[in-house]
């Protein structure tokens, strides 16, 4: 196992995309604290690009790299290693790297601006949503042999969990305002863990109050301890259920 | 040593094995002979578990082989198409290997990087060599832990005939060890003075598995591919 997580992050970090990231994530976050004066309002700034670059970014080079690695995991199958050691190495290899690049790239930033509450969840959760995109994107990876369908899954996913979900629970909302579903909308955010996420951060700032009726059910519920563990729970869960399915497969594969 | 029972595979449609059973013992040197797509190298992929048959069951020295590991440790095998991780070096794909199979405690034997001379092209990436190179290094790693068995799919085909005359000297070297060695090949003329054993499958089925002293005696022929030519063709008629 560890042998075969050291090959894959010689691998990841010789392909310098991760190093790009990182350097991108820096170039953002610096930026962003340097543009506006107050450093909770670049926070805010900051989380908006996060919750949209780090699932996109997470997911798509996670996708690529596992296509592009099959010739790595013909050669490691033949050999006498175990096949969930060769899935697993590769999924900590991609979580470790991409966490590191994230904790580098928007983490120090926000530790050198912002070092309060609200920056540290930030960066969890920042993390948090790295690994459970890699997740994600090796059960993409391993629904297809195809590498363009493969992708092209990883990409609708990205848009399903960055937009479309949103805009569904939008038009539920108005469809059925009549009805009380602030209740409903805790439950809601659970399916979605770029949803979760956001919610998390927002309740520690200060426009939390800006929110209304559903922010105030919000803060009763994710602002005790007990909400922040189920929250904690909830994204755990987001990070093996994709990650055990796709084993599954892979332990069924033909190579 | 190798077991196969009623070993079905299919893809889609396609049967690729069709009810295969067989029995290949220690000290044999077998070549698993028959045209292009009768399911030769998705045998050879079930006995390394890299493909999972629908049903039937394989046993290495008489342990079941599904969901099993260990044993690879003793095989070496080398893939028709040697594919590997294009951005590494031939020192690293080698230093990785010896690295992942560090636990047999077996030395490593370095005579085909040696006489291939691939310490000369350490230094190249993967992506860079050609065909034949990329089976040299395959060949190479196939025999570096001398394991017991040997699978080779199409070891010569892309290799320069120095090169397959190497190959077939340290192939009979490792027949007198004792070892069991798995050869698929199209040109039969160069199974002629490895092989003590012929397996030719047809369709996903298999034909015919015999000793090559019995095939000879049988046809009368001393050539391989007259042998089997003969065979076929009364099988034919």
């Amino acid at each position: 196992m560890k042998k075969l997580l050291k090959y894959v992050i010689i691998d990841i970090v010789q392909n310098k995309i991760v190093l790009l990231y990182t350097f991108l994530l820096l170039i953002i976050s610096l930026s962003v604290f340097n543009l506006e004066n107050n450093a909770a309002k670049g926070l805010l700034s900051l989380l908006n690009i996060i919750l949209i670059l780090v699932p996109l970014i997470c997911i798509i080079f996670s996708t690529i790299y596992i296509y592009n690695s099959s010739e790595f995991i013909e050669l490691l199958v033949s050999q006498p290693l175990k096949r969930r050691t060769i899935w697993f190495s590769i999924f900590t290899g991609l979580s470790a790297s991409l966490s590191f690049a994230f904790f580098i790239g928007a983490g120090i930033p926000i530790l050198l601006y912002h070092a309060d509450v609200t920056g540290i969840i930030m960066i969890v959760m920042g993390l948090f949503l790295t690994v459970v995109f890699v997740s994600i994107a090796m059960l993409a990876a391993s629904i297809t042999r195809d590498k363009a369908r493969g992708i092209g899954l990883s990409i609708l996913l990205w848009l399903y969990f960055s937009l479309i979900f949103d805009a569904i629970i939008l038009f539920l909302l108005f469809q059925f305002q009549d009805y009380p579903l602030e209740k409903a909308m805790i439950g809601f955010s659970f399916f979605n863990p770029i949803d979760l996420a956001r919610i998390m951060i927002l309740l520690k700032m200060d426009i939390a109050a800006l929110m209304g009726y559903t922010g105030a059910v919000f803060k009763d519920f994710f602002g005790t301890s007990i909400g922040i563990s189920v929250a904690v729970f909830v994204l755990v869960i987001w990070i093996i259920i994709p990650f055990l399915i796709s084993l599954r497969k892979f332990n069924r594969k033909d190579l | 040593m190798i077991v196969a029972k009623n070993i079905t595979k299919t893809f889609g449609k396609l049967k690729a094995l069709d009810n295969v059973s067989a029995t290949f013992s220690r000290g044999e040197c077998i070549a698993l002979l028959g045209p292009n797509a009768s399911g030769k190298t998705t045998l050879i992929k079930s006995l390394l578990g890299m493909i999972v048959p629908n049903s039937g069951s394989i046993h290495f020295n008489n342990e079941l082989i599904t969901d099993k590991w260990m044993y690879r440790n003793q095989i070496g095998y080398m893939p028709q198409i040697g594919r590997y991780p294009e951005n590494m070096t031939v020192a690293h794909v080698i230093n990785m290997m010896k690295d992942i199979r560090k636990d047999s405690n077996k030395k490593h034997d370095e005579d085909l990087v040696n006489s291939y001379g691939l310490k000369d092209i350490m230094y190249k990436k993967m992506r860079t060599l050609s065909g034949g190179t990329t089976q040299k290094v395959s060949a190479s790693l196939a025999f570096l832990f001398s394991p017991d068995v040997l699978i080779l799919d199409e070891p010569t085909a892309g290799l320069d005939p120095l090169a397959s005359e190497l190959l077939k000297k340290k192939i009979i070297e490792e027949k007198q060890n004792g070892k069991l060695i798995l050869i698929t090949s199209h040109v039969l003329s160069e199974l002629d003075d490895l092989i003590t054993e012929v397996f030719y499958m047809q369709e996903g089925k298999l034909l015919f598995h015999k000793k090559l002293s019995v095939l000879r005696e049988e046809t009368g022929e001393q050539k391989l591919s007259k042998a089997i030519a003969k065979v076929i063709s009364a099988q034919a008629e």
